[in-house]
């Protein structure tokens, strides 16, 4: 693979990340963050549904009427989340009903609007499918470190099992309470544009 | 009456859309700048709100629904649509944006201009297909009840959107570490607000 079209999955990853500079699709980032099984397939979820209507909506952008855009890419989105939904509630049904809403709500995640308004609509299908596919990354990757945060603090754990060995427990070490409850979701995240902007200065708001 | 009265309420403090479940976050942080334009898009929103909320509710228990054809034929009964109800609602919600666009716009062009931009921007809002779905999920009772929690939740997202932009403004001027600056400070801030709203869940209504 060429080098452009490596920096399509490499930039979200970092330097335009979707959550922490385009700022798209917070609410289900913070929501789905208590465990990282949870986080680990809204992130596969979204990547699909981003990389795949990127692809459809590049495919067929020059006979879309510009004036009716919007409804057209809101049916493909729909459509594909439909079938994600369908497939969890078939073969993860307990992560399914964890999720809840949030599956549906990947329709309005403004990462996916986003992608298809900036870029699928004015690209080829090959690079915008590896557009879509970098964005659900760099969302995953946020999503991951959030939980992986979440879960160890608030429940020791990391994919369910033990990390924080028994022997501290008994020390008098406790589970932080405060870390599955939704504030630190959204306290978490402050804290990772803090340390990411230090680190890149160049994403300072004025 | 007291039922109702207690769900608005639950809607509102308790169960608030942005600092509970996080919906609307990305309008919630993009628009909170100045407490003007968020006095006018927690207005749209409860607007759009109230009227969608009610007509999803139609639709789910009058079509989408297992068993919900039944006033059609007693044969429908066995027909469940539910998996067709992102696709609806979705439309249901951009179709009443446009067409609440046009009809403040021939009305009342005063109300327009203070909507200004916001009001196409909501179709897009997660807040409204997650308050609807949340609906579903909870299976209200009858309309009215729909009705009285979706204006709880409009409410209670305007009054979040409201209460942010009036601290952003006020810490404008703040010594701000600049990593910190703009979007990172929101997080903080919406997360301590969050954790203040939190001193109302113990409240049994």
């Amino acid at each position: 693979m060429d080098a452009k079209n490596w920096k399509l999955i490499t930039n979200p990853l970092n330097s335009e990340n979707p959550i922490t500079v385009q700022v798209l699709g917070i609410c289900s980032a913070l929501a789905v963050t208590v465990q990282v099984k949870p986080a680990l397939i809204m992130a596969l979820s979204v990547t699909v549904v981003t990389g795949f209507s990127n692809l459809i909506i590049a495919f067929i952008r020059n006979t879309i009427p510009p004036r009716i855009r919007i409804i057209i890419q809101l049916v493909v989105i729909a459509a594909l989340v439909i079938i994600v939904d369908q497939l969890l509630k078939a073969y993860v049904y307990d992560v399914s009903k964890k999720l809840s809403v949030f599956v549906g709500l990947i329709i309005t995640n403004c990462i996916i609007m986003g992608r298809l308004e900036a870029f699928a609509m004015s690209h080829k299908p090959l690079e915008s499918l590896l557009d879509g596919i970098g964005n659900g990354f760099g969302y995953g990757l946020i999503l991951i470190i959030v939980s992986v945060f979440r879960e160890l603090f608030g429940s020791g754990s990391i994919l369910g099992y033990q990390i924080i060995p028994e022997v501290l427990y008994q020390a008098g070490y406790k589970d932080n309470g405060m870390m599955i409850l939704p504030p630190m979701a959204l306290i978490t995240l402050g804290i990772i544009i803090w340390i990411q902007r230090s680190k890149n200065r160049k994403l300072i708001e004025k | 009456m007291e039922q109702y009265f207690n769900l608005f309420i639950r809607n509102v403090f308790i169960d608030n859309m942005v600092f509970a479940y996080f919906l609307g976050m990305c309008s919630y942080l993009a628009v909170s700048k100045t407490l003007k334009t968020s006095v006018g898009l927690g207005i749209a929103v409860i607007f759009v709100i109230t009227v969608t909320i009610p007509v999803n509710w139609l639709l789910e228990n009058y079509l989408l629904k297992q068993g919900a054809l039944k006033w059609i034929s007693p044969d429908f009964a066995k027909y469940d649509l539910s998996f067709l109800s992102f696709l609806l609602f979705i439309a249901v919600i951009a179709a009443i944006v446009q067409l609440i666009e046009m009809v403040v716009e021939k009305f009342s062009p005063a109300l327009y201009n203070a909507l200004g931009i916001f009001l196409p921007l909501i179709a897009v809002n997660c807040a409204i297909l997650g308050a609807s779905l949340f609906m579903q999920e909870r299976e209200y009772a009858n309309i009215a009840e729909a009705t009285v929690y979706a204006l709880g939740a409009g409410v209670g997202w305007a009054l979040a959107i409201i209460v942010l932009a009036a601290i952003r403004e006020k810490i404008k001027y703040s010594n701000i570490p600049a990593p910190l600056r703009g979007l990172g400070v929101s997080f903080i801030l919406t997360g301590l607000l969050a954790i203040a709203f939190m001193g109302f869940m113990g409240i049994k209504l």
